[in-house]
């Protein structure tokens, strides 16, 4: 059994999912190979080595990969696909756009946003915005399978796994035109050990300086609600929810969030909850290790004074 | 141009769904039902393009049982044409839902193929991006803006860690995120119109689509309830217990 996993990179940095990823197809077990498609992405790779349980790390190193789009990507893992019995990829923007095509191509069905990895056929997932979780024993000769990374944890990086060369150039006829990146020195959202969350409470983006400030204070990441990002308070990449970010930090503070199914279904794997908010019957209540009913405008700052 | 706009019949956003005591499946008997609302999104998108005389047509499609027509003929109320129902009681993986798609996509021959990025019941978000594969067309998922020009589509995308804009020649698949539009609600007049609108009916076997098993599901069991948490009084107690007793600040 060997199995492929898809590097999550930006090229220069191989992204903490990988590292995830890699220990779910551990728990499957067998040989472990990580592609990493992309352009000038050496460092990418040299860190993909070192992924403890990696054996090899393929290279795919061309232009034409530069930003990972679905059509080339997925044609080149097809072309690499004979020897694996598991691909799999974190679900993450690119794993969520590529994979299924790989499966489509393949005849096989995809299992997605696993969670748990029960035996080398046999899966859990959430459905229902993680109101329920299946567990699916796949009949495919082949498993194409994305990976919910906040249900795993990376593995280190003590080994060196041998690096090999993919020379296979594919075209696509996607053109990337431009790309807007939210800049942040914050942690990402996926790696946080803290998670500050806003919401409609919070009434407009200049109010998510005061929450900007308690994450920096922690040291946190900042996240929000659907309502938040679409009245425009904050970018798109920060919604946590059922079709936005899943996070498992070891601490979630939600402020001004009423906890809806589709939010909830984001986080309620966080460690601590903590929930911030002046509706006594909010339903966020409901999956919080600690409530503090209370104004957002007095807690925040106070908050801030005390830390 | 012609949009073809594959739909979903799933569980209201709203319902929270219980899991059956036999762990064999999630419990839907009697729960409210509709428009998987990513797939109203597609179809608000795609009636735009009609308005805008960019589509001359938009056809839905949806695979399922008979039920599924009230999910149609809502579609049709918001603008859509005329639907196709591929009639079938079993539950199919998004793999054989895409096949029967591209058995109507080449009847229908549609220019653009616009489908919401995932099904709230499944969670899978996986359909539109097999048909693409299945139809060698390109994509762009995750889509928060489209515009036609010419025979191009260029797509902004809601991606991991901001935005992201292809674009790509027709044909082409289309997926739609929450934040590309904001559905209409259908008239009175509108939903009486839907009534008279053309809806085909398919079989499987009409389709010559061969499909397969590709897994089963071995239970269904609800998530780990979290523990019953505590209200504190003040910022001081909240910052006093997070520090002692939960040790994580
Ligand atoms: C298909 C679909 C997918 C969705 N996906 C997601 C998703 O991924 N993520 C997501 O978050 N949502 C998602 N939603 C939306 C979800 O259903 C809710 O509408 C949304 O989460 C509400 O956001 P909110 O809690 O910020 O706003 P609201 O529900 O409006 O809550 C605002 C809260 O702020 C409190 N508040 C107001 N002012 C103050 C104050 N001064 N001090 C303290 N508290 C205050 C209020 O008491 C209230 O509880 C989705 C919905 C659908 C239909």
């Amino acid at each position: 059994m060997t199995i492929l996993v898809l590097a999550e990179h930006d090229n220069a940095h191989l992204k903490a999912d990988t590292a995830k990823v890699v220990a779910a197809a551990s728990a499957i077990g067998g040989d472990i190979h990580v592609l990493v498609a992309g352009h000038q992405c050496a460092e990418a790779a040299n860190a993909a080595k070192a992924l403890t349980g990696v054996t090899k790390v393929l290279v795919a190193d061309s232009a034409l990969y530069a930003n990972h789009l679905a059509e080339n990507l997925g044609k080149l893992i097809i072309s690499l696909s004979t020897d694996y019995s598991h691909i799999l990829s974190a679900a993450s923007s690119v794993g969520k756009d590529t994979l299924p095509r790989v499966a489509a191509l393949l005849d096989v069905a995809q299992i997605s946003e696993v969670i748990s990895v029960e035996s080398a056929d046999t899966f859990i997932r959430p459905i229902y915005a993680g109101n329920a979780l299946a567990t699916v024993q796949s009949l495919d000769d082949k498993k194409v399978m994305t990976v919910r990374s906040s249900a795993f944890d990376a593995v280190a990086s003590t080994g060196s796994a041998e690096l090999v060369a993919i020379d296979t150039a594919i075209d696509a006829r996607t053109q990337f035109v431009s790309q807007t990146l939210t800049e942040s020195a914050r942690p990402e959202l996926g790696n946080a050990g803290i998670i500050v969350s806003g919401g409609r409470g919070m009434g407009s983006g200049e109010n998510f300086a005061i929450l900007e400030q308690l994450a920096d204070k922690l040291g946190a990441a900042v996240g929000a609600s659907r309502a938040a990002v679409d009245a425009g308070f904050v970018p798109n990449d920060l919604q946590v929810g059922q079709t936005g970010k899943i996070v498992a930090p070891d601490l979630y503070i939600a402020v001004g969030i009423s906890g809806a199914i589709q939010h909830l279904a984001g986080m309620k794997d966080s460690k601590v909850i903590v929930a911030i908010n002046k509706d006594p019957e909010a339903p966020i209540f409901q999956v919080a290790d600690y409530g503090l009913e209370a104004d957002l405008f007095d807690a925040i700052p106070a908050l801030n004074n005390l830390l | 141009m012609k949009v073809l706009v594959p739909v979903k019949r799933v569980v209201d956003a709203n319902v929270k769904v219980r899991v059956k005591a036999d762990h064999s499946n999630v419990d839907t008997a009697n729960l409210k039902m509709a428009l998987n609302p990513f797939c109203e999104i597609a179809v608000e998108e795609a009636v735009r393009l009609k308005e805008a005389g960019i589509a001359t047509e938009v056809v839905v499609v949806s695979v399922g049982s008979k039920a599924v027509q009230e999910q149609l003929r809502t579609a049709m109320a918001l603008g859509a044409d005329r639907a196709i129902h591929i009639e079938t009681d079993e539950e199919l993986v998004p793999l054989s839902i895409a096949k029967l798609l591209l058995a109507v996509q080449q009847k229908e021959q549609a220019q653009l193929v616009v489908f919401g990025k995932q099904s709230i019941d499944g969670d899978n978000n996986q359909t539109g991006q097999m048909l693409a594969a299945l139809a060698d067309m390109p994509q762009a998922t995750f889509a928060s803006e489209v515009k036609v020009e010419g025979d191009n589509i260029v797509v902004t995308r809601e991606i991991d860690g901001g935005l992201q804009t292809l674009t790509m020649p027709l044909p082409a698949v289309v997926t739609v995120d929450l934040r590309l539009n904001e559905p209409r609600y259908a008239s009175l007049p509108n939903i009486m119109k839907a009534k008279r609108k053309p809806l085909d009916v398919h079989s499987v076997t009409d389709l010559a689509v061969t499909l397969k098993a590709h897994q089963t599901v071995l239970k269904v069991t609800p998530p780990a309830e979290r523990q019953a948490g505590i209200m504190v009084s003040s910022v001081e107690e909240l910052v006093e217990k997070l520090k002692i007793e939960a040790k994580v600040i």
